[in-house]
């Protein structure tokens, strides 16, 4: 019998890209920095989508965060904007061109302290963004100063103790709006890559905050935002898996113990039950578990909320479909005689 | 006139040289919210469709209730629109400001004032009307609600009978201000016809102020220039608009609002081929503007001093980042808040030059309503042509008055996107660098994202970078990144639009801009038959300086630079383009109290300086 050399198959995804090309360049953060960990989903999520990385726009803000498009989606158009003010940004890029898949990538600080306003405006407005908070509860590009979602009473390095009450961007994104909220954690691969495919289906702004431990100046005893105290308090709401619109389900489940949550492209969550009942579709009840979660120091994990359905931004402005950035000439400018009527109704 | 039994005029009486036709300025002072606004608007169409040269001027504080407000209009048979400090005919109906008003007249002018106020107390040397404007609103509006709003109109009677305003234009100009509201203007032209019969009857014409019918205005059409630059806007095929509320700019995407839901929905979808967006604050505006003109589309925003300071930030990184944007500019009075509902020319050097490091950006200054128009056109093929944002800086006095102009001309060249590389374009060239200088103008080419080559995508940021859009912080990289900037302003020296100059003499000049163009005009006419002292005009009409500019300056002994500011700010802009002796011809004529500049004070503040030469 002959011997026959396999070529080992090239690993590809439904449109035939090889992981590479959702590669980025190499990371310039700290080793073991949770946003490479973050990347790495997100690479992995488009991938697994297999969404053409043109059609993709990455913007981010200002911080170790807002580094990090540079180290995804090598090929797709980034823009690395003004600190704290990413939201508008990606607002205006949706504005001219509603078919892009927008993806961005911001802070603690760069959200919750000088973005604060922007972020605040973009939830309400339910603008078609995936949004993603990395959360490490520190300044880490300044050297670590506190961010305004440091725990009460966690410290910094020198022993400095936080005695301000943390800003909960999952809660206020709920309460303002937002269609689709959701806390994971860098370390927590499975949750994060079925949040991060759940959020690129979803149409409407998609929320993530993503704790992701500054192994530099937050990863030390006294610090609530490190490894091993989220590994240690992680509670997940319930076990997250996704399934995308051009597979099947074909997982079995007891009716009662799995919510089934369609998205806007077809792709479904699972939602299965662990210790409790939780109801992603009500927001009260979100808002509870995430109030609890901080009165009992638990780092609660998962999808908070979802509303799928909810006109988004651009449906509201009620803009063309095709994008408005390349709009011919002649659908843009009114003919002579549009011009003519408005001269004459001003002699 | 429309009622013919009134026409037998007191005036005659008057002998004919003491006639003053066709030259007078009228001020109506008012209580802010009391409805003026349409009362003044009537009186100056009526005088417009009379066909005489008119500008209204509305000097309103920040208030929608309660304050005092002036309106003024000038009627000038030569043609001279700006304010004129002198009042011939004062409308008195604030019990606040009576008395300061009157006091403030030149003896000789005329004043009709409401009966009860009793101004006549405190002047022996101007003509008196008094009229009761409460009897005659009662009259005439059984409804006590309306009554505040009607009485204002009877003065629009009395002044018509007085100046013999063609009645039949007054009803006219009525019917416009109040378009479909019949009732309203039924109601309206009722009290004009109160005040007009009440003057025929019972005062006798005293003053020598009159209007006659002209051919001035044949064909033209009245506007504010936020209107003008809305048009504008739209005919320049914008697509993303984000504002955020601020005097003097919100009329302007207001208006905008207004012409797009108009003329710019799809026929076959029903859907906008636009996106406008009230923003939260003027910092989001321009990042949305920055993140539109980012994605390829034409995107703007427009905002007064303030929102110019927030800007700044973003403004920096559309200038380093080279993404286009168009800023419109009403500037207002500052510092701070300052006076928010007053005119100035103050943010010049501040927007020139706006944000941290080494930045500068294109501002085109419109003259008029119809350079508002054609500006806004060129703003977006500048910004676009030359990857940069570019402010169009207006004022509250261009902005929100109304002005006569030709109608407006259709564009006679294409919309211009500038150097945009599509898919089959990266197809035939391989590869690009999005900061490179192929061209040796200083501009590199772009791609869109939604670019379906792979090569398309590049990383657009606010660090330091290199030609291929790398992250970078080597000196030479920076420096020669910092230095093709530079070219680029120069090459755009080129392509903004230049100076108009009159006169080739090499003794005075002046040297203007924007709003003080029309006072300017009738300054230099001053100066010729009062002093025989003929000036040379550059009317310069953006930054960077075209060369012709600096040229005139050169040419010329002393060159008068007018502006509406406190710091002489395009002069100092204009000192860093000179060299030498050169910077030694520039005077300054300045004029910043809030109020558009006036011929006078600038003739006045040429002499002063010109005796001691």
């Amino acid at each position: 019998m002959a011997t026959t050399t396999a070529i080992p198959p090239r690993k590809v995804n439904r449109i035939g890209l090889e992981p590479a090309a959702y590669k980025g360049n190499k990371s310039t953060l700290c080793a073991g920095c949770g946003h490479n960990a973050i990347s790495e989903r997100i690479i992995e999520a488009f991938y697994e989508m297999g969404v053409e990385p043109h059609r993709v726009a990455k913007l981010s803000g200002i911080g170790c965060s807002s580094k990090t498009p540079a180290y995804f989606l090598r090929s797709t158009h980034g823009f690395n904007a003004v600190h704290g003010r990413m939201p508008s940004v990606a607002t205006g890029t949706l504005l001219a061109n509603r078919t892009m898949i927008a993806i961005g990538v911001s802070g603690d600080g760069d959200t919750a302290s000088i973005g604060i306003g922007q972020f605040v405006h973009l939830m309400r407005r339910n603008l078609p963004l995936i949004y993603i908070i990395e959360d490490n509860g520190c300044y880490g590009l300044t050297k670590g100063q506190f961010s305004a979602t440091a725990d009460l009473g966690s410290t910094l390095k020198n022993g400095v103790v936080n005695d301000l009450p943390p800003i909960d961007t999952c809660a206020l994104a709920i309460e303002l709006g937002a269609t689709y909220v959701a806390r994971s954690f860098s370390g927590d691969k499975k949750q994060l890559l079925a949040l991060l495919e759940g959020a690129i289906g979803h149409r409407g702004t998609a929320m993530l905050d993503v704790i992701s431990p500054c192994v530099t100046f937050n990863d030390h005893e006294g610090s609530t935002k490190s490894y091993s105290y989220v590994k240690d308090h992680e509670e997940p709401l319930g076990d997250i898996s996704f399934v995308p619109y051009f597979e099947d389900i074909n997982v079995d489940y007891d009716p009662g113990t799995t919510t089934e949550v369609t998205l806007h492209d077809g792709s479904h969550l699972l939602l299965k039950k662990l210790a409790r009942e939780y109801d992603p579709t009500n927001k009260v009840e979100a808002l509870r578990a995430l109030t609890e979660s901080h009165d009992q120091g638990e780092v609660v994990t998962g999808l908070f909320y979802i509303k799928t359905g909810q006109p988004n931004f651009l449906d509201l402005l009620n803009v063309v479909d095709e994008p408005l950035a390349t709009l011919p000439e002649a659908r843009v400018r009114p003919p002579k005689r549009v011009l003519d009527e408005v001269m004459e109704s001003l002699k | 006139m429309a009622t013919t039994q009134l026409t037998a005029t007191e005036a005659q009486g008057l002998p004919e040289r003491e006639r003053l036709v066709n030259d007078l300025s009228i001020q109506v002072a008012t209580v802010n919210g009391s409805g003026s606004t349409s009362s003044n608007m009537v009186l100056l169409r009526a005088l417009f469709q009379m066909g005489i040269p008119i500008s209204g001027k509305n000097l309103f504080p920040s208030n929608i209730e309660g304050l005092p407000t002036w309106f003024t209009i000038r009627a000038s048979k030569h043609g001279w629109i700006a304010r004129r400090k002198e009042i011939d005919f004062l409308v008195v109906m604030n019990p606040e400001t009576s008395e300061e008003d009157v006091r403030g007249l030149d003896p000789g002018a005329a004043c009709v004032y409401d009966e009860k106020l009793d101004v006549k107390r405190f002047r022996d040397d101007l003509v008196f009307y008094p009229v009761p404007f409460d009897k005659l609103a009662a009259a005439v509006c059984p409804d006590a609600k309306l009554r505040k709003l009607v009485r204002n109109m009877i003065y629009v009677g009395v002044v018509a009978r007085l100046l013999e305003i063609d009645m039949a234009e007054v009803e006219k100009a009525v019917r416009q201000q109040f378009k479909k509201k019949v009732k309203a203007a039924e109601l309206n032209y009722k009290a004009v016809l109160a005040g007009y019969e009440f003057t025929a009857k019972n005062l006798e014409k005293r003053d020598p102020f009159f209007v006659e019918r002209m051919n001035a205005n044949q064909g033209k059409i009245l506007i504010d220039g936020n209107s003008a630059a809305a048009l504008g806007c739209m005919m320049a095929g914008v697509t993303v608009v984000t504002w955020y509320p601020i005097t003097p700019s919100s009329s302007l995407c207001e208006t905008l609002i207004t012409y797009m839901k108009r003329y710019r929905m799809d026929p076959e979808t029903g859907k906008a081929t636009f996106a406008i967006v009230q923003a939260e604050d003027e910092l989001a505006a321009i990042g949305m503007v920055i993140g539109a003109g980012w994605a390829g589309a034409r995107a703007m925003t427009s905002t007064a001093g303030p929102g110019i300071s927030l800007m700044s930030e973003f403004v920096g990184l559309g200038y380093y980042a080279e993404v286009p944007g168009v800023i419109f500019d009403i500037q207002r009075v500052g510092p701070s808040t300052g006076l928010p509902t007053r005119t100035a020319q103050g943010d010049i050097l501040s927007t020139a030059l706006l944000s941290h490091g080494d930045t500068k950006h294109p501002l085109l200054f419109p003259s008029s309503v119809d350079e508002c128009y054609s500006m806004a056109m060129e703003a977006f093929d500048l910004a676009e042509g030359f990857q940069t944002p570019v402010f169009v800086m207006s004022d509250l006095d261009l902005g929100m008055n109304f002005w006569m102009s030709a109608p407006f001309a259709y564009p006679d060249k294409p919309i211009s996107r500038g150097k945009v590389l599509d898919a089959a374009d990266l197809e035939r060239l391989g590869s690009f660098q999005r900061y490179h200088d192929v061209d040796g103008d200083g501009v590199g080419y772009r791609t869109l994202p939604g670019n379906a080559h792979p090569a398309a995508g590049y990383f657009t940021r606010g660090s330091g970078h290199d030609e291929r859009a790398i992250y970078s912080e080597k000196p030479e990289v920076y420096t020669h990144n910092i230095d093709r900037l530079q070219h680029k302003f120069e090459t755009l020296r080129k392509a903004v639009p230049g100076p108009v100059i009159e006169g080739e003499g090499e003794g005075l000049g002046l040297l203007a801009y924007g709003t003080s163009h029309w006072a300017v005009i009738e300054s230099r006419d001053q100066l010729g038959k009062e002093f025989g002292v003929a000036a040379d005009y550059c009317r310069v009409r953006a930054f960077p300086f075209s060369d012709e500019v600096t040229a005139f300056v050169r040419r010329h002994r002393r060159v008068y630079v007018v502006e509406q500011n406190r710091d002489a700010q395009l002069a100092g802009l204009l000192r860093l383009s000179l060299t030498g002796d050169d910077i030694g011809r520039l005077r300054s004529v300045l004029h910043y109290d809030g109020l558009p500049i006036d011929a006078r004070s600038i003739t006045e503040a040429v002499m002063s300086q010109e005796v001691g030469n």
